[in-house]
């Protein structure tokens, strides 16, 4: 038998062989197990049950609030990153990469501390309680706080991808059109979104999953007031707090669900239109 | 008008060398956003703290139930972070390096964390390491108990900041140049060595921003940790609990107060992220 040698970048067997059990047997044991419990618990009691968990009025009320904080967010964070994206990457000025950094900053801000923001600034003692309870303005423990919040947390999502995506396009294709009499609105969507208009929607993607599913943030500012302040993922900390895990595990994998279908259209975007996606994806 | 755009042009000069419209209203647009929702808010954060003075500020962060909670968080992020950083290094070796069948599906789920709702990973990890769960009853054979304990809040962080590590390191990995392996080898070098001692240093600046980023990551993290932990106080009790804690006691202060140090230390991180990536870049 004719032996293979190794090319001299290739790793022995033994070793590919140990490095890969490691590996898969770390993702399995710590991403996949949690996954697959969610389900098994979600659909311990049949399909049946999983429907009659679903359609409680109190669920249905956190699905759509969750739908409404998203609905507002996202699109409000989609229009601030194309608008960010747009003055960051075809013009100059002083203090754009401080302009970038500070785009960044709520990313590595906790939640926690993003929820705990707009508490004190319209909370009973904050900046604006008083004036705001005056005029019957509800914020805090209401559906505007948790949008604010929402939108604090998914804020540089779409502007992170736009940005070097744009950046990398340069202006020339910008600048032809306007030589050529367009106005800036025809240039804008004749011209820059056909070119972004995958990054954009892998932005919005991951904005969306976000915002559905964020939890620290929405939770200091909800007020946790069942079927009314309660959006999907505090929901499922009150049932499961409530001891009711068949309930909690039915809402929860119906956010699982969500996060799968996410990761599948991202994985789908990253395969199919890696050429026209910011440069950080494309291995 | 005329004038309007002098004082435009006196403003910014530097538009006139572009042609492209909409520069006054996209900026102005990204600013107002960015002030008014961001901004505006932190700025309240760091301000609110001062009602205490420096002597209030220092009692309210310096009681051993605050400190005790800084430490569980920022020490165990730090832990966390460098299982995941040692762990993030041979995933995206095994993905960059390796074929195998069902490859595509591993890559897809490293990203599990940053999709699934932080909720729902912890009702799952706090269910799945319970002394009668499956992990957690195979622990307990060897009397190790992982849920409400320290180690829940550490499994938790492993299980929420992994992504940033593998995605990090991974993008470096895909465009070393084999050149330098092949060298090593011809010079004698064992796989090994090579990978040791001529790979490893290669990737050491991505991987410290990778351990960097995920500890952020970590030490902010609230929804799976919370039903994993306990939340016992001074012992299993992260910092972010502790400042809604502080907020339903109406300790408006006191929760800014401790707001105001992790802003503060995420701050740090962001310097030394910035820092790390201008090394990285002069390294190349």
């Amino acid at each position: 038998m004719k032996k293979r040698f190794l090319k001299p970048t290739e790793d022995p067997l033994w070793l590919r062989l140990f490095l890969g059990a490691v590996a898969i047997a770390f993702i399995a044991i710590l991403l996949l197990l949690p996954l697959a419990l969610v389900f098994k618990e979600a659909f311990a009691n049949g399909i049946g049950a999983f429907w009659i968990a679903i359609k409680e009025p109190d669920t249905l009320a956190s699905v759509r609030l969750s739908l409404i904080a998203a609905g507002i967010a996202v699109p409000l964070n989609m229009v601030f990153g194309i608008a960010a994206a747009w003055c960051i990457t075809k013009y100059d000025f002083p203090g754009k990469t401080f302009l970038v950094t500070l785009i960044d900053l709520p990313f590595s801000v906790s939640p926690v501390v993003a929820g705990l923001i707009y508490v004190l600034v319209f909370g009973a003692q904050g900046w604006f309680g008083r004036s705001l309870a005056d005029n019957n303005i509800h914020i805090l423990f209401a559906v505007p706080g948790i949008v604010l919040a929402t939108i604090f947390v998914t804020f540089p999502f779409v502007a992170r991808e736009l940005i070097p995506l744009m950046a990398d396009q340069g202006c020339d294709e910008e600048e032809a059109a306007a030589t050529l009499g367009a106005t800036g609105l025809q240039t804008f969507l004749r011209v820059t979104l056909p070119n972004i208009k995958w990054g954009l929607l892998y932005g919005v993607l991951l904005c969306n999953a976000r915002a559905l599913g964020e939890f620290g943030a929405v939770s200091v500012v909800s007020g946790h007031i069942r079927g009314v302040t309660n959006t999907m993922p505090l929901h499922v900390q009150l049932l499961y707090d409530n001891y009711d895990y068949p309930g909690a595990f039915t809402v929860a994998a119906l956010l699982a669900m969500l996060a799968l279908l996410t990761l599948a259209l991202k994985s789908l975007l990253e395969w199919r239109y890696a050429d026209e996606l910011a440069a950080a994806h494309r291995h | 008008m005329k004038i309007m755009s002098a004082i435009g042009l006196k403003l910014f000069p530097l538009r006139s060398r572009h042609v492209l419209p909409g520069f006054r209203l996209s900026l102005g647009f990204t600013l107002f956003y960015l002030i008014s929702l961001v901004l505006i808010p932190l700025l309240a954060l760091v301000i609110r703290p001062m009602e205490l003075g420096p002597s209030g500020f220092w009692a309210a962060i310096s009681t051993p139930r605050v400190l005790a909670s800084l430490r569980l968080s920022f020490g165990m992020a730090l832990a966390a972070a460098v299982i995941d950083s040692f762990f993030g290094v041979i995933i995206a070796w095994v993905l960059v390096r390796y074929r195998f069948p069902g490859k595509g599906f591993l890559d897809a789920v490293i990203d599990l964390p940053f999709s699934l709702p932080t909720a729902v990973a912890g009702i799952a990890l706090s269910t799945l390491y319970a002394p009668n769960g499956w992990i957690g009853s195979v622990l307990a054979e060897y009397g190790i108990r992982v849920a409400y304990t320290p180690y829940g809040v550490l499994v938790a962080m492993v299980f929420i900041s992994l992504p940033f590590t593998v995605r990090t390191v991974q993008p470096v990995m895909a465009e070393l140049g084999l050149e330098v392996e092949e060298a090593a080898a011809t010079l004698g070098a064992t796989r090994l060595q090579t990978l040791a001692r001529v790979v490893l240093p290669m990737l050491w600046p991505a991987v410290l921003t990778g351990m960097a980023m995920a500890f952020a990551r970590a030490a902010g993290e609230y929804g799976s940790i919370i039903f994993i932990a306990g939340n016992i106080p001074a012992v299993s009790e992260i910092a972010p609990l502790l400042i809604i804690t502080k907020l339903e006691q109406y300790d408006y202060a006191g929760a800014a107060a401790i707001g105001v140090v992790m802003l503060a230390a995420s701050f740090v991180m962001l310097l030394a992220l910035n820092g790390l990536q201008s090394w990285a870049a002069k390294r190349r």
